[in-house]
């Protein structure tokens, strides 16, 4: 069997479990925003408990790696009587993990809007809620789309650990094929291939983003930072 | 009580942790008046301007805007709408041209309709001079016009008043001369102006009257002209002195 025909054979074995790596790059990034935006919010705005507490929270978890947090979901928590299906395990340590550093890049983001013009929307007669919807978060959203597309990068390489736990994605489908045609190179080239591809197009598509909704002075000039 | 001053601040004390910055600070602004408050600084010039739209509370006094009493008002919003602030860093939202930024008060805010607010806009922003510079983002324009800018977005919001906190502290002496211009076209128009700035040439050409402080207290207040020739206080012609002999006389 010649490489083009071994990588035509494995093709569908290998969309399959990029189908399923998508999904978790999906749940995990949703989780990341729904999580790290409150995160963000309580750090910029809440009272210092709250500071405290979601301060403990990142902490932790930009701490313990993440193949340690998914092996704990995994088989650590049945032993206290709590058994999650791996899918899930998988997108809740990615998710939560993810949350942590999403909520430094809104916080960063949101922070460096600047104070100056708070105080400018309140002088005019804004509420505090009308001055972030109108004034700092148009510019934070901009401020953090490059970041965002790094994150979301790293995202989606990073649930290549789920097949620890395993979860049948891109990885594990190929390792079910190297382990029937012993091809390991070409099987994991054409893996990597897939994830390039993947992280291409996520970084494009918000970089088009960013282009689009490109003000002069905002974020960083001449494009976003194209970091894998 | 009711009175016939548009402004009217009684007693105003204001603490940052335990330091009392403002000592009971008294005075009075009449429709089409520009007083102009001078003095070293960390004296709390900025915190009464500050004080008077509660971007920072203040710590003990009353306040009040025409007959209503605003230190403790509930409808703040409302209040900052009739009061004009323009910042010593001028404030500007950097997501918006000019125009948007002069805009957004009255829409946002006023409810205005986005038609009659860009022609307002448009027209205030003539009225500095940027008519040209509608289009432009603050990263586009110079401090002197980013601060016309600031100048242009309270003017549109036809505040009773306009208070400047140090308008022309971040620009360099050639810009300095633009926005002090415009400030002067204001005051001449009869726009009630209640000004922090170390500009002895503007202060003393433009104001009704100078108040001079030092320490959170008024040290001395009257006619610009007084003060700077013949003030009763050893402390005023030292600081006015001082400044002449350092800067000149006129206004750049």
């Amino acid at each position: 069997m010649n490489n083009l025909e071994l990588i035509k054979n494995a093709l569908p074995y290998l969309l399959e479990g990029t189908l399923v790596t998508i999904q978790l790059t999906f749940w995990s990034l949703l989780i990341g925003i729904v999580v790290g935006l409150p995160i963000a919010f309580a750090q910029v705005y809440g009272n210092k408990i709250l500071q405290g507490v979601v301060a403990v929270y990142e902490r932790l978890a930009r701490s313990i790696p993440l193949l340690v947090m998914l092996l704990l979901l995994n088989y650590g928590l049945p032993m206290l009587g709590l058994r999650i299906p791996i899918f899930r395990a998988a997108v809740i340590g990615i998710g939560l993990r993810s949350a942590a550093y999403q909520s430094q890049i809104y916080r960063g983001a949101i922070q460096s809007v600047g104070g100056s013009q708070m105080k400018a929307a309140r002088s005019l007669g804004m509420s505090k809620m009308k001055a972030f919807f109108y004034i700092i978060a148009p510019q934070a959203i901009r401020i953090a789309i490059p970041p965002v597309a790094n994150e979301s990068a790293i995202v989606l390489k990073d649930t290549s650990l789920a097949f620890t736990i395993g979860v049948v994605e891109l990885l594990r489908q190929g390792e079910y094929f190297i382990a029937t045609s012993n091809e390991p190179m070409v099987i994991y080239l054409t893996i990597a291939a897939i994830y390039f591809i993947l992280t291409t197009i996520v970084n494009g598509g918000l970089s088009l983003f960013e282009k689009k909704y490109q003000i002069p002075g905002i974020g960083i000039e001449g494009g976003h930072s194209d970091a894998y | 009580m009711p009175t016939k001053h548009l402004l009217r601040i009684e007693d105003l004390h204001h603490s940052f942790e335990n330091e009392e910055v403002l000592k009971g600070i008294s005075l009075a602004l009449d429709k089409g008046e520009t007083k102009v408050i001078v003095g070293p600084s960390g004296t709390g010039k900025s915190t009464i301007l500050n004080n008077i739209i509660r971007l920072v509370p203040p710590t003990k006094g009353k306040i009040y805007l025409e007959d209503t009493e605003i230190t403790s008002a509930k409808n703040i919003n409302e209040i900052r709408q009739q009061i004009g602030f323009v910042f010593q860093d001028f404030g500007l939202f950097n997501h918006l041209t000019a125009k948007g930024n002069v805009m957004i008060g009255l829409t946002k805010v006023k409810k205005m309709n986005k038609k009659e607010a860009e022609e307002l806009a448009l027209f205030e922003l003539e009225r500095v001079g940027l008519e040209n510079y509608a289009d432009s983002y603050p990263s586009q324009l110079s401090g002197g016009q980013k601060q016309r800018v600031g100048i242009a977005r309270a003017l549109a919001m036809q505040p009773k008043l306009i208070l400047f906190d140090e308008p022309t502290s971040a620009l360099d002496p050639e810009l300095t001369g633009e926005v002090l211009k415009v400030m002067r076209n204001l005051a001449e128009e009869g726009m009630t102006m209640l000004v922090v700035t170390h500009e002895m040439g503007f202060a003393r050409s433009v104001a009704d009257e100078l108040i001079f402080m030092e320490g959170g207290n008024i040290v001395e207040q009257g006619d610009p002209e007084k003060l700077f020739t013949n003030p009763d206080h050893k402390r005023t012609k030292e600081f006015l002195f001082q400044l002449t002999d350092l800067y000149g006389e006129g206004e750049n």
